[in-house]
């Protein structure tokens, strides 16, 4: 019976993932799918953006006018239909309470990214993929249609027969085409609710890669962590997590424990990386080693660690992912790797994972080839990395990830994603006064320049 | 005993619908009552998939005085016992109350006399069942007149007093009434307001407000701190009420 305030703004300092970039947002939180378009109606000049779980870690979800809608109370699930698969929910559940849900049915996210708070929304936004790409393709590759609330506040049922462009302008358009309020997509089968996953040791980039490329046919799940420290000989030397379904029974796991980071203390720092790196080599051990384990500690390990972002001190941090097509990619990766050493960042986290089809969005991420994703704390030479980063992508052929970008220049992306213009069409047609903006929008120039 | 009923009256609030999954979570079948019926079909559709219980939506309007007669009718085939949680209220800002009278009446008839009057609907039904549970939210808010919502105040606390008169009139037929009042909690009616920081979650809420229910309590606060806040308020000398600006 509450009048509807709903869609009042609350004032937040937000800041990315990587807590680098930071905005002083209105935010408007709706509880009724009702309360977004009266949200849009009532954002400034400039234009609001919507946010899901806040698990991208630039400047994707941050409001170039300060305007915000987040989706967090959309979580309810609509229809489900065991047989096809197909779940109809609002955009802001999480990956998390799906799996939560589904995972005892039998049934998982086709794809889902690395951590289980971002929203389904979020992971439309972005097209992710997953540890399964090769397999399975990116998140949008499974979406049904979805509900848009456009910036006329009119919501719009949108398939990819419907309107073909508006569907690819939305899947991976980091929010600039609207806000979606509820979308279908298709669960996957999923025999069981635990992984059997095995950790074999990687000496060097070469025999890496090869393994990489064997996992794609072979392995259900692939991903390698790399020891971002090694030189040399010993360049891209790390381990390869493959995975399937184990077969049931699983045993009982305990409940995972759950901490988290209370302030911002810069912990991440040259010694304890290496530490780090060692124990997860130790871990390893020599001729590799198989373990049975949930789904939720496979999926998302870094979830245990609630706030992780602030081991990285005040000044936040920063991922560089990139995909680089797999014809240059070994020389691409060499040269990536050798990067962080001559700027003097030593890189904290280093991933690296294939990637199979491209993505239907017109900035979706995913192209065939193998992605690299480093994550470096915020210094003065940080910034000078990240745009020799991205240089070499471009060298190589590849594009960085959105999702985690913080630093790309209008030009270093226009190169990397030619079908940018096809967007910017779609945009001037269903949002011709740039209702919707972000940050990034602004700094990548997506932004209609006007007279 | 199966689970049951809930009867939700004021369903599309954030704390309902935290209350409505812990209901069904449990196994109990869900009404959801209220006027925004596009939107509770969405929580009644995710109650089905979560928990494969029965949930379906009823609409109620508390302005309208048959209103109550029509939800007793309407729940007759539901599963048994029925359970009532009362969750509607309207809050105007009190400036607002002060501007037009009509806020006024309006205030005291949807959260006084509409809840009032739906409680006494149901009373034989619940005393006919000999079982069930009735849950009210009320708030901290009826604990004292406060400069800043007393017109709000006001109904709250007479809406106390019936519950707890309700409540001894149930009790011999094995029927249990509980009012709850939550502190600030973190909903749409709070959001954007200043000094929320600590506000609860309405999972937090719901967690404590069916942890009362299942204990029979007649009065709780929640989350449980609320308790001892309140009571420090309720021993202030209304002197010092009155020059306090809350
Ligand atoms: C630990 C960690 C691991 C990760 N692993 C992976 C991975 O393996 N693969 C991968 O692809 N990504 C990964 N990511 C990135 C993450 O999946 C994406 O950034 C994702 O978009 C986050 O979803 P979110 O709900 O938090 O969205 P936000 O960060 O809140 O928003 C992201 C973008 O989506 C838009 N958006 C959000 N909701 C909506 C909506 N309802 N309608 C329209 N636009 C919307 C926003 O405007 C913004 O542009 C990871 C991130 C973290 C922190």
């Amino acid at each position: 019976m509450s009048a509807l305030r709903s869609s009042d703004w609350a004032s937040r300092r937000v800041a990315g993932w990587g807590r680098a970039l930071t905005a002083d947002m209105a935010l408007a939180r709706p509880e009724r799918v009702a309360d977004i378009g009266r949200a849009i109606a009532a954002a400034g000049p400039g234009g609001a953006i919507a946010r899901g779980g806040g698990r991208s870690y630039g400047d994707a979800a941050l409001g170039a006018a300060g305007f915000g809608i987040e989706l967090g109370r959309l979580d309810r699930l609509l229809a489900f239909d065991p047989t096809s698969g197909a779940l109809v929910a609002e955009a802001g559940v999480t990956f998390a309470d799906l799996l939560a849900v589904f995972l005892p049915r039998g049934f998982l996210a086709p794809v889902t990214p690395g951590t289980g708070f971002a929203t389904l929304g979020g992971a439309l936004a972005n097209d992710v993929h997953g540890k399964n790409h090769d397999r399975v393709g990116s998140f949008g590759d499974h979406v049904l249609w979805f509900d848009l609330v456009l910036a006329s506040g009119e919501t719009r049922r949108v398939t990819p027969d419907s309107d073909p462009e508006l569907f690819r302008a939305t899947i991976g358009g980091i929010g600039l085409t609207g806000v979606v309020s509820t979308l279908a997509v298709k669960l996957l089968r999923a025999p069981s609710t635990a992984f059997k996953v095995r950790m074999a040791p990687m000496a060097g980039l070469e025999p890496f890669l090869a393994a990489l490329e064997g996992a794609r046919a072979a392995a259900g799940y692939s991903v390698g962590w790399i020891d971002g420290l090694a030189r040399g000989g010993a360049l891209g030397r790390g381990v390869l997590e493959t995975a399937e379904f184990a077969d049931p029974p699983q045993p009982s796991f305990r409940p995972r424990r759950r901490l988290s980071v209370p302030i911002a203390l810069p912990l991440v720092k040259r010694a304890s990386i290496a530490l780090l790196n060692r124990f997860y080599a130790a871990r390893t051990g020599q001729t590799g080693q198989e373990r049975i384990v949930p789904a939720e500690a496979f999926l998302y390990p870094l979830d245990a660690l609630g706030n992780w972002n602030r081991l990285y001190g005040r000044k936040g941090f920063a991922q560089f992912q990139c995909v680089l097509p797999d014809a240059g990619a070994a020389a691409g990766l060499r040269a990536l790797l050798q990067a962080p050493e001559r700027e003097g960042v030593p890189p904290a986290l280093v991933v690296i994972k294939t990637l199979g089809i491209a993505g239907r969005g017109y900035l979706s991420f995913a192209l065939r080839g193998v992605t690299l994703a480093l994550d470096v704390a915020m210094t003065g030479r940080t910034p000078a990395l990240l745009e020799r980063l991205a240089d070499i992508a471009l060298d190589h052929g590849g594009r960085v990830y959105l999702a985690k970008d913080a630093a790309l220049s209008a030009t270093q992306f226009a190169r990397m994603y030619p079908q940018a213009e096809k967007l910017r069409a779609v945009k001037a047609r269903v949002d011709p006064d740039g209702r919707f903006c972000s940050a990034m929008a602004q700094r990548l120039g997506l932004m209609a320049t006007r007279a | 005993m199966s689970a049951g009923t809930w009867i939700i009256v004021g369903g599309s609030s954030a704390i309902a619908r935290a209350c409505a999954r812990r209901v069904a979570a449990a196994g109990a079948d869900v009404v959801l009552a209220g006027r925004d019926r596009a939107d509770l079909e969405h929580s009644a559709a995710d109650l089905r998939v979560r928990f494969g219980v029965d949930a379906r939506v009823t609409e109620f309007d508390a302005t309208n005085p048959d209103a109550p007669a029509a939800l007793v009718a309407g729940v007759q085939q539901a599963a048994r016992p029925l359970n009532l949680l009362l969750a509607f209220a309207t809050m105007p800002e009190q400036a607002a109350v002060e501007a037009d009278r009509a806020l006024l009446r309006r205030g005291f008839a949807v959260n006084l006399v509409a809840a009032a009057a739906l409680l006494d609907s149901f009373a034989p039904l619940l005393e006919a069942q000999g079982a069930g549970r009735v849950l009210v939210f009320g708030s901290v808010a009826g604990d004292r007149g406060r400069r800043s919502n007393y017109a709000y105040g006001a109904a709250k606390a007479g809406l106390a007093a019936f519950v707890e008169g309700f409540g001894a009139r149930m009790a011999p037929a094995g029927v249990s009434v509980t009012l709850v009042k939550p502190g600030f909690t973190d909903t749409g009616l709070t959001w954007g307001k200043r000094g929320m920081a600590l506000a609860a979650s309405p999972e937090s809420v719901a967690r404590a407000a069916l942890a009362a229910v299942a204990a029979g309590r007649p009065v709780s606060y929640a989350p449980w701190f609320w308790r001892w806040i309140m009571l420090v308020i309720r021993l202030l000398p209304g002197r010092v009420m009155r020059r306090l600006s809350i």
